[in-house]
């Protein structure tokens, strides 16, 4: 059976308390749910013989701007087994800007969700170490969020003082 | 070397030193525990990587490695320029292997716009990005033997390097940062120059490349120093996202240009180059056979290139070339259209992945029907392939370190985005 196919069988079987949107758009298969749910799905999408995606490629979020929901936390995952490419999706918004981490799931998604806190915001629960990943630790902003402006805030980022 | 104080290191960063799990039993060890600051601006950690290191004597019990040196925030400018404005700053991921991080977005923005470059357009992209892995492997071997103190293999390879670099000089007029792609195909056709000058080079590189390696596959000392260091075994590697040259030396067979072929990869015969130690030393062996594997694949590229046009006739997407949009109408406003509002793909998000030389290159690109990408996240692997550095170097020698390092290959301009 097709992956495409099976997938969204699959976990609307595992899971049908869950309300689940899938999109197959240029090829690309993503599933959308509820962010309540994102360490139990992700946990089973890994360690199901059928699927195993033990990859973690990527984790990153979009900002909308002015949706409701305005964020949207994305993952992409990878299965060795099948050579197949998936797209997890997890609405956040902005009064509750937080997430379950997946880090217990796929060890490599700690600094990607560090990158995702320190650009967007995002809190990620559970996480053992939330530092920023590339900005300074006592940096006020984050910096792609879509209000933060191009060329930065004026004095965000002190000089050394001379001695 | 002044000692660190409490203030310069921020205490989240001491917490997660402290924090690491510290059961490493070092037999007859110093007692003296120690926090010890490498980089930013160390010679062995190819640019501006920081790594603290908690120390017992000489054996690292745990380090935390710090990134952002060179952080330009690539993906918040990506936002606010067009998809063709972004082109020259791939080049600066990325900086040993700029061909290919072109290759990579422009097939992106394909993707996303949902438009195939010409045969012959595909091919030139092929050798280009397979020219860029040897090029980049080839410092990565020289600098990790530099790295153990062979300072002869890198003149030597990079005397090779050269020679690809001499190629992108007559291909595109420039040596490092290329920008030879276009949206739809090519800046321009490979030259008969160009194309000779790859042949030439190809002919010749295998026998200077063993030249190279028998200078240091046969030296004990290099040998004894890789073998052994940094193992990180195919589950945990997994488990850390590794991918690439990496990857590869850990045992486990997975190369996107065969798991999910882009290009032309599925006409061309190569092997995917795996070494199972997971040792640093294996990652070396990875990346010189692999070199090898990428020569073969531009000798077949050079055998089947069709020939044709280089850039696809789609003028809502594609901009026309220069002589046309001095003497025709039609074109003239389709190069205004699209200098200005940019190619507006249609609303969707899409992801796409080649096989770069340090891994896994992929862009996430979002449109919202504008000309500007909605948001673009660069997924580099010398950052995701950083993130196993700690694994690799707990429980070795301080000396070791840079070796590690060297192994994994991580390029910072690519890390720090």
């Amino acid at each position: 059976m097709n992956l495409k196919e099976l997938i969204p069988q699959k976990l609307q079987e595992k899971f049908s308390h869950v309300k689940f949107e899938f999109l197959d758009y240029r090829g690309d298969l993503s599933v959308k749910f509820e962010k309540e749910h994102v360490v139990e799905i992700c946990r089973f999408l890994k360690e199901d013989s059928d699927f195993q995606f033990k990859l973690c490629e990527d984790v990153t979020a979009i900002d909308w701007a002015k949706r409701k929901n305005r964020f949207t936390v994305v993952y992409h995952i990878f299965s060795l087994k099948h050579n197949f490419r998936l797209r997890l999706k997890a609405d956040v918004d902005e009064s509750d800007c937080t997430i379950d981490s997946v880090t217990p799931v796929w060890k490599t998604s700690n600094w990607l969700e560090r990158e995702t806190w320190d650009m967007y915001g995002i809190k990620f629960n559970n996480h053992p170490d939330l530092r920023r990943m590339y900005m300074p630790e006592d940096f006020q902003y984050h910096p792609l969020r879509k209000d933060f402006p191009l060329m930065g805030i004026p004095g965000s980022l002190p000089l050394p003082k001379k001695d | 070397m002044p000692k660190l104080t409490k203030n310069e290191v921020h205490p989240k960063i001491i917490e997660a030193l402290l924090g690491a799990d510290s059961d490493i039993t070092v037999e007859d060890a110093l007692e003296n525990e120690m926090i010890l600051n490498m980089g930013p601006q160390h010679p062995a950690t190819h640019g501006v990587l920081r790594v603290l290191l908690r120390l017992d004597g000489e054996t690292v019990i745990a380090s935390v490695p710090e990134l952002g040196y060179l952080h330009r925030g690539y993906e918040k400018m990506a936002e606010n320029m067009s998809y063709y404005e972004f082109i020259p700053h791939t080049d600066r991921l990325d900086y040993l292997s700029p061909m290919a991080n072109n290759v990579a977005w422009v097939l992106a923005v394909e993707k996303l716009a949902g438009i195939e470059a010409p045969p012959r357009a595909q091919y030139i992209r092929m050798m280009i990005a397979e020219l860029a892995r040897i090029a980049s492997h080839l410092v990565a071997i020289g600098s990790l033997a530099m790295d153990v103190g062979a300072l002869t293999v890198f003149l030597w390879t990079l005397r090779e390097r050269e020679k690809i670099l001499d190629v992108w000089d007559i291909l595109c007029g420039a040596r490092f940062t290329n920008s030879y792609t276009r949206i739809g195909g090519v800046a321009n056709d490979a030259q008969p120059e160009a194309l000779a000058k790859v042949k030439w080079f190809i002919e010749q590189f295998d026998e200077n490349l063993d030249e190279c390696e028998r200078l240091i596959n046969t030296n004990r000392i290099f040998i004894e120093r890789l073998e052994g260091a940094g193992i990180i075994n195919s589950a945990d590697a997994i488990e850390m996202g590794l991918t690439g040259p990496s990857l590869r030396g850990s045992g486990v067979d997975f190369d996107i240009r065969r798991a999910v072929p882009y290009l032309r990869y599925n006409d061309m015969d190569f092997k995917v180059v795996t070494f199972t130690e997971g040792d640093a030393l294996a990652r070396y062996f990875v990346r010189a056979d692999e070199a090898r594997e990428s020569a073969k694949i531009v000798r077949q590229i050079l055998d089947k290139m069709p020939a044709g046009e280089v850039l696809l006739n789609q003028p809502k997407k594609v901009l026309p070339h220069k002589t046309e949009i001095y003497t025709k109408m039609e074109e003239l406003i389709h190069d205004f259209m699209i200098v200005n509002f940019g190619i507006n793909p249609p609303e969707g998000d899409i992801y796409h992945a080649i096989e770069g030389s340090k891994g896994e290159l992929g862009f996430y690109l979002v449109s919202k029907g504008e000309g500007r990408p909605w948001k673009c996240k660069i997924r580099s692997p010398s950052m995701v392939n950083l993130q196993s550095l700690p694994h690799m170097i707990q429980g070795q020698m301080i000396s070791d370190v840079v070796a590690i390092i060297g192994s994994i290959d991580p390029i910072m301009g690519e890390a720090d985005k």
